[in-house]
């Protein structure tokens, strides 16, 4: 079972400054889906750029079943909040670039690149550019560009915040149905307390200054809609509500200190 | 009928609207380079300055003929105009292979900043015509120093636009490519480099004006083709329609190779300004 631990880990951008984290303690394992929330400068996406290796913690460990994390690698991939996919190349060889950077042979990449952009819905769109296409087809293929690196964690910075409503409900069935395929341990950084509520198997909230855990819950909202439940329903579900009240609760409790 | 009339006389403002901002801008041009030809065949017909100063345009042409068909200064004109490109070419090759490797290892590298980049702002303000005796008291009169000279005068404007696209790559796709197990080698050529390549592009056709106006200065030693020698070898017996007529052949050749850079940039850089 593999899990990605952070553990009493701390950062400080600045050696005299207020601590970003402080004392954060997570496990991410193989089948999980986690969700970090909370208000900007709460230090979500620098939690998730420590996970991803970018960043060394000021203290504590970053771990990888148990050993220590040195740098960012394929078995974390990361999905980002402003695509950073390549214009240079086509959409299947943006999809194709982990298997060509682990030395896949290109006929052999090409073909999983393929199959990865039909499980995003997106297969005929392989020949295109990256610039002919929407925001929420440019995510769908860094989605699929991630998984591409067949990762033990997905790690995903706000994929969905640049994006309208109705785009992000298809964006949620979709990602969930690809977790449950791949069964990557999954972070996902967002501002959408539904959202987090609806994907996760756990929900952890981040207050700000220094950014510290003050809430971390399981929930199975997720797991109900893959086993066929409406999503409408699930959402107006009075556990929903509740737990929504909640996070919202949790999130905004900091601002009267 | 009434009706394909109706369509017809409805489509006509839609075209209209787009037409005459292209054919205006065009017909301007054309008509400022006819304005100073027609200005120029006025100044000369009216015998405002001595022919030695401005000849006709007529004798213009007349020494492009002569030099197209007899020769000029030992060679015909093609063959000038090859000498000339030639040297260009090899230099901008040579520029390219020396410029890029140094301007990715100074975006990439800060030892590689440390050494190289004092280096490059020392050559970048000198002018062609000061180092150019050190070139030939080291390298000789022969070709290599042409090509040399071309080259040192185009080094800078690769080197400065290969380092400033190297740095234009976004972050994020520089971290993509990180977490995705990319090596130093492979960030660089399959991230860094096709970053940088617009950069690069502008750069070249910067190094390529360079280049041209360093032509002269290159061919003023011992060469025996090239439009800059046809130049100097008419100004010294004040063949002025001649050195005109040379003129406006490099003027052609640096439009041409211009429309030919820009040629590559829309068919093989076609995602330049895209995000």
């Amino acid at each position: 079972m593999s899990i990605l631990s952070l553990h009493n880990v701390s950062l400080r951008y600045d050696p005299d400054g207020e601590p970003v984290l402080e004392d954060v303690t997570l496990d991410l394992a193989r089948g999980d889906f986690i969700s970090v929330i909370g208000r900007s400068g709460s230090g979500k996406t620098s939690l998730l750029n420590l996970a991803a290796g970018f960043l060394p913690p000021s203290s504590g460990r970053v771990l990888i079943n148990s050993r220590p994390v040195t740098g960012p690698g394929p078995d974390r991939a990361v999905v980002f909040q402003d695509d950073a996919l390549y214009p240079w190349q086509t959409v299947v060889e943006n999809v194709a670039l982990p298997l060509k950077l682990a030395g896949v042979a290109p006929a052999e990449r090409l073909q999983t690149a393929r199959r990865l952009l039909d499980s995003v819905g997106l297969g005929e769109h392989g020949q295109r550019r990256i610039w002919q296409l929407s925001g929420g087809q440019r995510q769908r293929i860094g989605i699929a560009r991630a998984l591409a690196a067949r990762p033990e964690f997905l790690l995903m910075d706000e994929p969905l915040g640049a994006l309208d409503a109705m785009t992000r409900e298809m964006m949620h069935g979709l990602i969930l149905k690809l977790w449950n395929d791949s069964r990557a341990g999954t972070l996902l950084i967002t501002h959408s307390v539904e959202e987090a509520l609806f994907l996760s198997t756990r929900v952890v909230v981040l207050a700000p200054f220094p950014g510290r855990i003050v809430l971390n819950e399981p929930f199975d909202f997720g797991r109900r809609f893959l086993s066929g439940e409406n999503p409408r329903v699930l959402k107006s579900d009075p556990a929903f509500i509740a737990a929504r009240e909640r996070l919202v609760t949790a999130i905004h409790d900091e601002e009267t200190v | 009928m009434a009706d394909t009339t109706l369509q017809l006389e409805a489509r006509r403002p839609a075209d209209a609207v787009v037409a005459p901002g292209l054919s205006w801008g065009r017909f301007i041009g054309v008509a400022t380079i006819l304005g100073l030809l027609l200005l120029w065949a006025l100044a000369s017909a009216l015998a405002w300055t001595s022919p030695v100063f401005l000849p006709s345009p007529a004798r213009v042409w007349d020494a492009l003929v002569r030099a197209a068909t007899i020769g000029y200064a030992n060679a015909t004109l093609v063959e000038h105009m090859a000498a000339s490109l030639w040297r260009v070419g090899a230099a901008l090759g040579c520029t390219l292979a020396v410029g890029v490797p140094v301007g990715l290892l100074i975006a990439t590298s800060r030892i590689g900043r440390g050494i190289l980049d004092p280096l490059v702002e020392f050559i970048r303000p000198l002018p062609p015509l000061a180092y150019l005796p050190l070139i030939i008291i080291w390298c000789g009169i022969g070709e290599p120093s042409k090509v040399l000279v071309i080259s040192i005068a185009m080094l800078a404007p690769i080197v400065i636009s290969t380092v400033s696209g190297v740095r234009a790559a976004g972050e994020s796709q520089i971290r993509a490519a990180r977490s995705f197990g990319a090596t130093r080698g492979q960030l660089l050529r399959e991230v860094m480099l096709p970053a940088a390549l617009p950069s690069i592009f502008t750069g070249l056709r910067i190094a390529l004006g360079a280049g041209w106006t360093t032509l002269v200065a290159a061919e003023l030693v011992a060469a025996t083709r090239g439009l800059g020698y046809m130049i100097q070898s008419a100004a010294q017996f004040l063949v002025t329609d001649m050195v005109i007529a040379g003129i406006l052949m490099i003027s052609a050749l640096a439009t041409v190779s211009e429309f030919f850079l820009r040629w590559i940039e829309r068919r093989f850089l076609p995602w330049i300004g895209k995000q």
